[in-house]
């Protein structure tokens, strides 16, 4: 059901949310980071060239409902296995970034049925080492300049000028923030079990690591990627926490590489 | 009937000189000497004994990871006072339920506290300011529904009798719940909250507890009022003064130049309080979608009025400003009487003032030459004051 035609709606367990669906082919479902995702966005077109690309706004982010049942991860990983089935999608590449990234690596563990690839790209949600050592750059002690330093390989790419843009806009801003919040907040950006539960994964995994990323550090996409057998670990130079906005044409040549290999 | 309550955050005023841009959450406890901060709780504990003496009530609040406010853990003071103090009501402004992870320690806590003080603990619960959440780490989209659940919970375990209860809810879990002591007030000790909003003042007066209101100024009425409907919403008359509160800084001496003197030490706390890392004054969560968003497109937020409807900022307002919005009662004790007063009518009564007569660097001597002019001078006037909305409940 076309909304504004460029973003769909659908009812999943009664949780009403928008999706971009775009091109044909194998199905990719790209879950977005906790920034929320412009249907703008130029990775969009380029994952659609080669592919059905389904983008939902996770509950909670964009427009999307947010269910008060919601209050981790877990919730949106069964939430998305429910949506696969719903769209009865097989062999689908399920592409993750940052907070969609952990969700990805949740739906994962729990059940691969659907999917033939996973892709995590500078992906939270493991507890990497000890419980002394901050992986995770606290992101809610940032001011926003420091966020866009630590976020990406060019700081100017993270700016926003709030006072130009329509309400409504900053409004999702606003509300993304607080999703993501309410979703990680506390265990921070992790679920201390994933990590433990990361050798069921039995689809070909590649982590896509923006190597400018000071949110994370390559060791953690590292250590991510040696607790999944057989994973492949791919950077990408010239982007940070975000490789999808920052390098949208590797992003998507490097994925579809890796799925056409493996 | 009026009454004052004492109220200092128990500052430690040296951090004000070397503060690195951070009063709070990551300000380095080193800059803490223990042996300063020893003399200054002795201090305020003294002060509270003379308010005890002068006849005035006692309020306590806490706050976390801060040079604002020594009083992190406030069933400390309060057990302190419960015992050397013999008068006062013990009133915690507030408890931050939703950031503890074991209600049933504060139902503990605070039942124990009732009984030692003989019934005079008032129990204050709130949600806690923006820079709670990085040293609690309770999550702040969340933590009134895990506020909600504690209150229950703590209410429920004040007042169940007879036999172990058992709890499975969305935050708290507990097999065997038997609080000894029970409270000494029955069927528990009085609540409060705090509001800032026309739907949070509402929903207090439906439930008909104490609401207290920090800042407003001469914007309090539509609080109040707001608070009024929703108590009469639920079959009752208009509520006694005693279920309003406010919350303002006090600076008396005997003559004006010396209240004023001391009214800007008073009010450099105010202007100073909201000195932290940037990222810690607005949580995600903390306030509305709408409200972030109007922030983040540089919309000034509410502020407060003075009595002749100027728009004042506490963080940065001046003392005549201060006083015109009833944010400082300053001056002589007629002075300051008058413009209690003078607030009290335009409230339509206020049954409770929450009175900051200490803050910041204002010194021992200052407090206790306030406190004692007030108490003997102000405190017997504004305790037979007619309130306004008091007599529809003389029975």
């Amino acid at each position: 059901m076309a909304a504004d035609g460029i973003m769909s709606s659908l009812a999943v367990d009664g949780v009403r949310i928008e999706m971009i669906e775009r091109g044909h082919g194998r199905p990719l479902l790209f879950l977005h980071p906790g920034i929320g995702l412009s249907p703008g966005a130029p990775v969009l077109d380029h994952l659609a060239e080669r592919a059905r690309l389904i983008a939902p706004i996770h509950p909670g982010f964009g427009r999307s409902e947010q269910p008060a049942r919601f209050t981790g991860i877990d919730d949106l990983a069964y939430f998305y296995l429910d949506l696969m089935d719903a769209l009865d999608l097989a062999d689908a590449t399920l592409v993750g970034v940052s907070l969609g990234g952990w969700i990805a690596a949740e739906i994962a563990v729990k059940s691969s049925a659907r999917i033939s690839h996973l892709v995590l790209a500078n992906a939270v949600g493991i507890k990497a080492w000890d419980r002394e050592t901050r992986e995770i750059a606290d992101i809610f002690a940032l001011t926003e300049e420091q966020f866009n330093e630590r976020a990406y390989f060019d700081p100017a790419a993270g700016k926003r000028d709030y006072a130009a843009m329509p309400e409504a806009q900053v409004r999702i801003i606003a509300r993304n923030r607080e999703a993501t919040a309410r979703y990680a907040w506390s265990p921070y950006m992790h679920d201390p079990k994933l990590r433990q539960r990361l050798h069921r994964i039995r689809v070909p995994t590649l982590l896509l690591w923006g190597m400018a990323d000071r949110i994370l550090s390559e060791s953690y996409g590292r250590a991510y990627a040696a607790a999944i057998t057989g994973a492949r670990f791919e950077p990408i130079a010239r982007a940070g926490h975000f490789p999808h906005i920052e390098a949208p044409d590797e992003f998507a040549r490097q994925i579809f590489a890796f799925v056409d290999a493996a | 009937m009026m009454r004052v309550y004492h109220f200092t955050e128990q500052p430690y005023p040296a951090a004000w000189n070397d503060h690195g841009g951070s009063l709070r959450v990551n300000l380095p406890n080193r800059k803490c000497d223990p042996s300063t901060a020893a003399d200054l709780y002795h201090r305020f504990y003294d002060e509270w004994m003379l308010a005890d003496e002068l006849g005035f009530d006692i309020m306590l609040n806490e706050h976390h990871q801060t040079a604002t406010c020594m009083s992190s853990t406030v069933v400390v003071p309060l057990a302190i006072l419960a015992r050397q103090t013999s008068r006062a009501r013990l009133l915690v402004l507030g408890y931050p339920i939703g950031h503890r992870s074991d209600p049933l320690r504060v139902a503990e806590e605070l039942a124990t506290i009732d009984v030692i003080s003989h019934g005079r603990l008032e129990m204050g619960f709130i949600k806690g300011v923006p820079y709670e959440f990085p040293c609690s780490n309770q999550n702040p989209v969340t933590v009134m529904d895990k506020f909600w659940e504690a209150h229950d919970f703590i209410l429920k375990a004040m007042t169940s009798h007879e036999e172990p209860f058992s709890w499975e809810g969305e935050f708290f879990h507990y097999r065997q719940v038997n609080i000894w002591p029970r409270p000494w007030q029955q069927p528990h000790p009085p609540v409060w909250s705090a509001a800032g909003s026309l739907a949070n003042a509402r929903m207090l007066g439906e439930r008909g507890y104490v609401m207290a209101v920090l800042g407003s100024g001469y914007k309090t009425r539509p609080l109040y009022d707001a608070y009024r409907e929703g108590y009469m919403s639920k079959g009752r008359p208009p509520p006694p003064p005693d279920r309003l509160a406010y919350l303002g800084l006090l600076a008396v001496a005997a003559d004006e130049a010396e209240a004023r003197r001391r009214g800007e030490i008073v009010a450099g706390y105010l202007r100073s309080g909201g000195i932290v890392w940037p990222p810690f004054r607005n949580p995600p969560g903390y306030l509305s979608v709408e409200e972030n968003a109007g922030i983040l497109m540089g919309r000034p937020r509410e502020r407060t009025l003075t009595r002749d409807g100027r728009v004042v900022d506490m963080r940065s307002a001046g003392i005549q400003d201060l006083i015109d919005a009833a944010l400082l009662f300053c001056g002589t004790p007629d002075q300051v009487y008058r413009q209690i007063v003078e607030f009290i009518d335009y409230a339509g009564g206020v049954g409770h003032l929450l009175s900051m007569g200490q803050a910041g660097f204002l010194s021992h001597a200052d407090t206790v030459d306030g406190l004692t002019l007030f108490g003997k001078e102000v405190l017997p006037r504004l305790k037979t004051y007619p309130q306004p909305g008091a007599a529809a409940h003389k029975s």
